[in-house]
């Protein structure tokens, strides 16, 4: 591999170390060279958000960063999620978004959860509007947002969700 | 009793992967495969005059560079035509690179493989290709007129096909007619946007000589034959698996796509796994597209607004290729006549190749066009008579007493077009309840009052679904009492494996829980056709009914020889058989599976007591397996059905038009609906939000933009606008189930029902809103502005 260097990331907690050339995108290296594949590309130009992660808490399109921008930063997908030894393992997030049959394919699923993982950490009781408009930079094909919008809606409607991580 | 699970809206089993990122795509597969970049034409048509692939060939990491020249044997040859038809005097197809002439900016022109898709794509960056550039068309209708550049050198003129049919006698009836309309409706380019674009990985195993192709397809049995045939290899070494798939909407049908081809054949020609995964902007010139049709119709009508005649003489872009043959344009025409008695009609179509992406279906397909023209025209004929529109709607309704209805003209499989049940009055009477009609429309008087620019649009439907040939479905039932079911079609979010578990679970009286469903691999099942035409849970779920039907009978065949009671006093509850009357005489349906299979040996934890069942339910036999038995709990059976089932529905939609912007809010949009019985409602009424959002994105933001050389000019998401969660608007729904006579679960698809009359009703309410028609789709802001001038 030509020019690469050693990178090193912290995932959801946990220390990852990968090499690639520094070209390589943060979701490619996500997926790739760390296997956490729940980090999907739609468009890869930064408009469908199917790649959205957390970095220090805040998400970014991971299509349009370089794995090296993010060393050093705290970075969580979607694999990340789920608090271990939750209900079901599942995040009240997840756990509507099964409830309200918020995902059909999937695809789109693991970017819209964490923007809307980062706008009840932001505004916990969002109005139908606010989601609306919050989610408007992450595309689903499948669903016509109704029930993704639900989803949030009921989220944000339950107990606090227990810290992340 | 165990709880019956039809009809229920179960939450999804498939849930749990994709909510964790634990979902399996294409892509997700081989993450260090050499990868695959291709060179694509930037010209709509030119001659390829050189090829210099020198410089690709320096770049470190490329173990392949690789043009028409290089192919061999069948795969040199144009790609199959998927759908024959006699009516096609053109059946041109596409080589899976381009031999000497490329016929659309995007074809395919040379592929590089790489150690990965960086150095691929650097690779691919530096072939240079000359090309001699020619005329290119674009335009449809300047494609359609004599004298026109023709999108192929060596055809004299642009047709790729031609159908008509009358049924009746149209000219009789128009010169009858009292008042004789003619108007012209236009439906643009748009395209499916699948989140996950396609992607194909394939990894040849010499030393068995077996192929294994993972691939974001709707069709996985298709892409096998298909690449057994063009590469000459038994069909049983050759085994493609469609794993999860980030939405298809019809895009994915095709077999082959050159990628399909020209993926596994470099894994058999370099010897190392191959991966391609196509970029956004690849998906917007190299993947299919749709709509694009243009429609002069010729409408008679009396004083009553009853149609007496219709004539309609309609343009179909077909694109650069016709690999779908003329599949399209005869939807169209099928389904043209709705859900209204046309007892005298006749269509004319022409099938227009122009130097554009090809065309294939994309949910809908031809259907959104018809309702379009329809139900426009039954509001113009409103409009000239002053007659009420939904009046005009109800005097034309096929009635309840009419079915089976034959339409009198073909269906896209070939067969005749028979509508099997259906009850329109009904489903536009709960359209307009639901809607509150009377009360919408005193509201949209108030608001126009206060110089609110407002409208109220109402359209209809009928959606031929469930179309043959077939499908199967294999169903088991394992050693530790999971059912196993598997289909081999593939599924891109329809919940198959839940409504399919919901079948089996009910015949087999299980939990849900206890059903593991597969589809989508060919080493699983390898026959069947593929997920399209809103067909896969009404064939394939009728092919899991009869497979877990006979697993059962042969469950009760077996526990009815260890139990010592009749076949008919075998009770199915819990996961478990017992006697009837007698719960405690029961047994696991694991341990009866284990019982059918008379191994010598025992196995696992269950094993003693299963190899006792076996010697009891075998016991007085002459031999271990009786005669006509097989053994293990197993089954694989196909549905054919003998024609489609016609699912229908009405939508009303009130929008408001902003004059000074252009932009249209739709304020409310009201879906009725009707697919026969319902298997889940959870999941038919998120099959009608997904459609409804394509619907309104097609009708309102979506239009696939060609400059005038053809090529595209918002081949992007920040040029191209899917519609997002701030535009659409909340669905409301109200349902009702005429059940299919046709089939024994009496269900009809609905994959395709919620975008098919989205563009009417909308252009619909528009019209109603501006005061003018809109006979044209989609209505983009800048159209808005044009429509408001007109009105002025």
């Amino acid at each position: 591999m030509t020019g690469a260097v050693d990178i090193t990331l912290l995932v959801n907690g946990k220390t990852y170390t990968g090499r690639a050339e520094p070209r390589v995108t943060l979701a490619d290296f996500l997926r790739d060279e760390l296997r956490l594949t729940g980090t999907h590309l739609g468009c890869e130009h930064g408009a469908c958000g199917a790649c959205t992660v957390l970095m220090d808490g805040r998400t970014v399109r991971s299509c349009l960063l370089f794995a090296v921008q993010a060393q050093g930063h705290d970075l969580a997908t979607v694999e990340g999620l789920a608090p271990a030894g939750g209900a079901e393992g599942l995040h009240p997030l997840q756990e509507a978004f099964h409830r309200m049959h918020a995902l059909q394919c999937g695809f789109c699923t693991p970017g819209f959860l964490m923007s809307a993982y980062e706008l009840l950490q932001s505004n916990p009781r969002p109005t139908e509007e606010e989601v609306r408009t919050w989610l408007s930079g992450n595309l689903c094909r499948c669903t016509g947002y109704q029930n993704i919008v639900e989803a949030v809606l009921a989220a944000a409607a339950e107990p606090e969700p227990e810290a992340h991580q | 009793m165990t709880t019956r699970l039809f009809g229920e809206p179960v939450a999804r089993k498939e849930d749990g992967r994709f909510l964790t990122g634990r979902g399996r795509y294409t892509a997700d597969f081989e993450p260090h495969a050499a990868h695959a970049a291709f060179v694509r034409s930037d010209l709509a048509h030119a001659r390829i005059t050189g090829i210099d692939t020198a410089a690709a060939g320096e770049v470190p990491g490329v173990l392949g560079v690789f043009t028409w020249t290089d192919l061999d044997g069948e795969v040199a040859e144009r790609l199959p035509l998927l759908v024959p038809s006699d009516a096609l005097v053109n059946p041109r197809t596409q080589h899976a690179l381009a031999r000497d002439e490329v016929c659309y900016a995007g074809e395919v022109v040379a592929m590089v493989v790489a150690r990965d898709r960086y150095a691929a794509e650097d690779a691919a960056e530096r072939i240079l290709v000359e090309y001699e550039p020619l005329p290119p068309v674009v335009d449809l209708e300047t494609a359609a007129s004599p004298g026109a550049p023709t999108a192929h050198a060596d055809m004299r003129d642009n047709l790729a096909g031609r159908v008509s049919e009358e049924h009746g006698d149209v000219d009789r009836a128009l010169a009858a007619a009292p008042h004789v309309f003619g108007w012209r409706f236009v439906m643009e380019r748009s395209a499916a946007m699948p989140l996950e674009t396609r992607a194909v990985v394939a990894r040849y195993d010499q030393t068995e000589d077996r192929l294994l192709i993972h691939d974001s397809t709707q069709a996985p049995t298709g892409v096998r034959f298909g690449l057994a045939m063009l590469f000459g290899m038994d069909t049983d070494r050759v085994h493609v698996v469609a794993p999860d798939v980030g939405g298809g909407f019809g895009q994915k049908v095709i077999q082959f796509y050159p990628e399909e081809v020209l993926v596994p054949w470099a894994a058999r020609r370099l010897g190392v796994p191959v991966k391609w995964v196509e970029d956004r902007r690849e998906n917007f010139i190299g993947s299919n597209q749709e709509r694009g049709q243009i429609h002069d119709v010729r409408v008679g009508v009396d004083d009553e607004g009853r149609i007496l005649g219709l004539e309609d003489r309609f343009l179909h872009d077909t694109g650069a290729y016709c690999s779908y043959g003329l599949i399209l344009p005869i939807i169209t025409a099928a389904q043209l006549p709705g859900p209204y008695r046309l007892e005298n009609y006749r269509y004319e179509l022409r099938s227009i190749f122009t130097n554009t992406v090809p065309t294939s279906p994309y949910r809908g397909a031809g259907r959104p066009h018809a309702a379009f023209v329809m139900e426009r025209v039954i509001e113009k004929v409103a409009g000239e008579l002053g007659l009420d529109s939904l009046e005009v709607r109800r005097r034309n309704f096929i009635q309840p007493d009419q079915f089976p209805y034959h339409v009198g003209v073909t269906f896209q499989d070939g067969g005749p077009t028979v509508y099997d049940s259906g009850d329109y009055e009904r489903g536009l009477d709960a359209l307009l309840a639901e809607l509150d009609v009377e009360r919408t429309r005193t509201e949209l008087a108030d608001w126009r009052r206060t110089g609110r620019t407002v409208g109220l649009g109402v359209a209809g439907y009928v959606e031929g679904t469930g179309i043959g040939p077939y499908e199967g479905a294999s169903v088991s039932i394992d050693p530790d009492g999971t059912v196993s079911v598997a289909t081999a079609h593939g599924t891109q979010g329809q919940a198959h494996e839940t409504v399919f578990a919901q079948i089996a679970a009910d015949e087999l009286g299980t939990p849900l829980e206890g059903v593991r469903v597969t589809t989508g691999d060919t080493r699983r099942l390898g026959f069947g056709v593929g997920t399209y035409a809103s067909r896969t849970a009404v064939v394939a779920g009728n092919a899991v009914l009869r497979a877990a039907q006979e697993v059962r009978r042969q469950a009760a065949s077996v526990a009815a020889r260890i139990l010592e009671v009749a076949p008919e006093d075998v009770v199915f509850q819990d996961g478990s058989v017992h006697v009837a009357g007698a719960p405690d005489r029961r047994i696991p349906l694991g341990r009866l599976a284990m019982a059918s299979n008379p191994t010598r040996y025992a196995f696992g934890r269950d094993a003693e007591e299963g190899a006792r069942l076996s010697q009891l339910a075998y016991a007085g036999g002459d031999r271990p397996l009786p005669e006509g038995s097989r053994p293990g709990l197993a089954a694989v059976e196909y549905y054919s059905p003998t024609s489609g089932v016609f699912g229908f529905g009405f939508h009303g939609a009130v929008v408001e038009v902003d004059p000074e912007t252009g932009e249209v809010r739709v304020l409310r949009y009201v879906v009725h609906h009707d697919s026969g019985r319902v298997i889940n409602p959870m999941v038919v009424e998120g099959q009608i939000h997904g459609g409804v959002a394509q619907g309104i994105g097609g009708a309102l933001y979506e239009r696939i933009a060609y400059g005038p050389e053809g090529q595209v000019q918002n081949a992007s998401f920040m040029d191209f606008l899917l519609v997002s969660a701030a535009e659409m608007p909340r669905i409301e729904q109200v349902h009702t189930e005429t059940p299919s006579p046709n089939n024994p679960l009496g269900i009809k698809g609905v994959g395709e029902a919620g975008t098919i009359p989205v563009s009417a009703a909308i252009a619909n309410a528009l019209s109603d809103a501006l005061g003018v028609p809109v006979d044209r789709m989609p209505v983009m802001p800048e159209d808005v502005l044009a429509l408001v001038r007109a009105a002025e």
